[in-house]
C-alpha cells in the first residue's frame, strides 16, 4: 500500500493503515540515521520548502535534516527576512515558492487552517508542521513512533495528556491518533485549560493529576505556554507546577514501566521536575531522534511523482 | 528449474564461493530483498554444512536507491536494511534470485557502499537471464536461461509458501 494523499494536514483523517504504514516506513528511516553515513538517494532533485510564520528550532531542524538525509534541497523561509513584511498573502509567497517548482512545503503558521488553505491553492505537497490550535500530525506522528518503538502496543494502552489541552495542537493530533488505534486516552488539567466538549473525541477528562496517573502507561506532558500566562488560565505559575508538575513521587502512580514524554522545550521545574526531565523513564530525547527518522519517512511517501 | 535443480545449483554454487575465496574468512553474505534473502539463508546454511564455519549475513532493501524512484506514481513500500556488522575490508557476496538488466545490482552496490568500504563484491544469482542495461556481470551463476524481453521470469521458494520452481511467463504477465 501507499499513502494516497497529496498533504499531511492533520491525523484526524487518516487511517489505521495509513498511520501504520508511515510508522514502518520510518522504521527503514531509523536505520538509516543510525549509518556512519545517514544519507540516500532516493528524494535526489526534489526540492522541500520550510515555510514558518512562527518560531520554532526543533521542528524546523527535524525537517531540514530529515529532507537533507534524503538528498533533497532545502530552502528555509522564514516571514521576518522575506516580503511577508511588505504584505505579501500566504498564498502569494507560497505560489512564488511553487513558481520556483517546490515539491513539498513544510508550512508552520500561528493559525488553525492555514495548511488546508495553502494546500488548496498549491500544486504542491503541503506537511502541516503546526497550525495555530489544531494540529501538529508530524509531532502526534513521533510520539506514536517512540511508544511503539518501546514494545509497547497501541490496543488498551493507558496514556495520560497532561497540561494546556485546549491549545494543543500536539495534543490534539495525538488524541486523534490514539483514539483511532484503541488506546485509552485521558486528558488532565485545570478546568480552564480543557476544551468543553473534549470527551467528544474520546477522552476521559480528569482535573487532577494523581487521579489521571494511576496505572497509565504513557504520560504525555504538555508545554505550559509561559507567554499565555496573565491571560487567566491559572493563578501563579507556581500553583500551576504544585498541582499539575510531573514530580518522581507522582511518576510512581503509573506503571512501573511508565514512560514520560514531552515536545519540548520543556520548563524545568514547572510541568516537569529535572529529576523526572532526566530520569531512565524519560524518552524525551528519543522523541527528538525519532522525529527525523519519521520525517524522512514522510517526505518520501509524499514525494511520489505528481 | 524445479526444487532439485535449485537445491543443485544452490550447492555448487556455495563450493564455488568457497572455492574462490578460499574458505570464509573475510567472507560475509548480503541477501536483496526479497527472494534474494531466502538465498542467501540457504548459502549460509549450506557453506556451514561444507565448512563447519559460520558465515554473517545480511538484508538489503534497494527501493531508496533505486533508479526511477522519481518516475514511480506511487512509492514503493520500504522494508528494513539490516547489516548487522562491518562490511568493511570484507569480500561481500550479493545475492539474488534473478539478474536481468543489472539495475537492481547497481543499486545494491550503491547501497552497499554506503555502510562502508568493502574489500571486493561480488555476485550470487540462481539465474541469469540476460537484457542487461548496465556493464554488470554476476560472479555466481545457477543456471543461464535465455528469455525474451516479453518474457517474466519467477523464482518461487518455499519460503514464500509455493513449492521451490522456477516460471518462465509469457507476455510479460506477473
Amino acid at each position: 500500500m501507499s499513502l494516497k494523499r497529496k498533504d499531511l494536514l492533520s491525523l484526524a483523517p487518516l487511517s489505521v493503515d495509513e498511520i501504520r504504514l508511515i510508522l514502518e516506513t520510518a522504521d527503514s528511516f531509523k536505520e538509516v540515521t543510525g549509518r556512519e553515513i545517514k544519507k540516500v538517494p532516493a528524494l535526489r532533485g526534489r526540492t522541500v520548502v520550510n515555510l514558518f510564520f512562527e518560531p520554532s528550532t526543533r521542528t524546523r531542524t527535524s525537517f531540514e535534516l530529515a529532507a537533507k538525509r534524503l538528498s533533497a534541497d532545502v530552502i528555509n523561509f522564514s516571514p521576518s527576512s522575506s516580503s511577508v513584511v511588505k504584505g505579501e498573502t500566504l498564498l502569494d509567497t507560497a505560489r512564488n515558492i511553487e513558481a520556483m517548482q517546490a515539491d513539498i512545503i513544510v508550512l508552520r503558521h500561528p493559525s488553525a487552517g492555514a495548511a488546508e488553505t495553502l494546500a488548496r491553492g498549491v500544486k504542491s505537497s503541503v506537511i502541516n508542521a503546526g497550525d495555530g490550535w489544531h494540529e501538529h500530525p508530524t509531532q502526534g506522528l513521533l510520539d506514536l513512533y517512540t511508544i511503539r518503538e518501546r514494545g509497547l502496543s497501541f490496543e488498551g494502552l493507558k496514556v495520560a495528556i497532561v497540561g494546556d489541552v485546549g491549545h494543543s495542537r500536539v495534543a490534539r493530533s495525538n488524541i486523534h491518533a490514539l483514539v483511532k488505534l484503541g488506546a485509552e486516552v485521558r486528558v488532565v488539567g485545570p478546568p480552564t485549560m480543557i476544551p468543553a466538549g473534549v470527551e467528544k473525541l474520546g477522552v476521559r477528562v480528569y482535573y487532577h493529576l494523581d487521579e489521571a496517573l494511576q496505572g497509565v502507561q504513557v504520560i504525555m506532558m504538555l508545554r505550559l505556554q509561559l507567554e499565555r500566562q496573565g491571560k487567566a488560565m491559572f493563578p501563579t505559575i507556581r500553583e500551576y507546577a504544585r498541582l499539575y508538575g510531573l514530580t518522581a513521587e507522582r511518576v510512581k502512580l503509573a506503571d512501573p514501566k511508565v514512560i514520560v514524554m514531552h515536545p519540548g522545550p520543556i520548563n524545568r521545574g514547572v510541568e516537569i521536575a529535572p529529576e523526572v526531565a532526566d530520569s531512565l523513564s524519560s524518552v524525551i530525547l528519543d522523541q527528538v531522534a525519532n522525529g527525523v527518522a519519521v520525517r524522512m519517512g514522510i517526505l518520501y511517501l509524499m514525494s511520489g511523482a505528481n | 528449474m524445479d526444487a532439485g535443480d535449485i537445491a543443485r545449483a544452490m550447492t555448487r554454487i556455495a563450493h564455488e564461493i568457497l572455492e574462490r575465496n578460499k574458505g570464509v574468512q573475510g567472507l560475509a553474505l548480503v541477501g536483496i530483498r526479497t527472494g534474494g534473502v531466502y538465498l542467501a539463508h540457504r548459502l549460509v546454511k549450506r557453506i556451514q554444512e561444507i565448512e563447519a564455519a559460520s558465515v554473517p549475513i545480511g538484508e538489503l532493501d534497494i527501493t531508496l536507491y533505486r533508479d526511477d524512484l522519481s518516475l514511480l506514481k506511487e512509492q514503493p513500500v520500504l522494508r528494513k536494511t539490516t547489516v548487522p556488522f562491518d562490511i568493511s575490508d570484507k569480500v561481500i557476496v550479493l545475492v539474488d534470485d534473478v539478474l536481468f538488466t543489472g539495475r537492481t545490482i547497481r543499486a545494491a552496490m550503491d547501497g552497499l557502499i554506503d555502510l562502508g568500504r568493502p574489500a571486493e563484491i561480488q555476485l550470487a544469482v540462481l539465474v541469469d537471464r540476460g537484457h542487461r542495461q548496465l556493464p554488470i556481470k554476476a560472479t555466481f551463476i545457477g543456471k543461464n536461461i535465455p528469455t525474451s524481453r516479453e518474457e517474466n521470469i519467477q523464482v518461487l521458494l518455499e519460503e514464500q509458501g509455493e513449492d521451490d520452481r522456477v516460471v518462465i511467463l509469457k507476455g510479460g504477465a506477473l
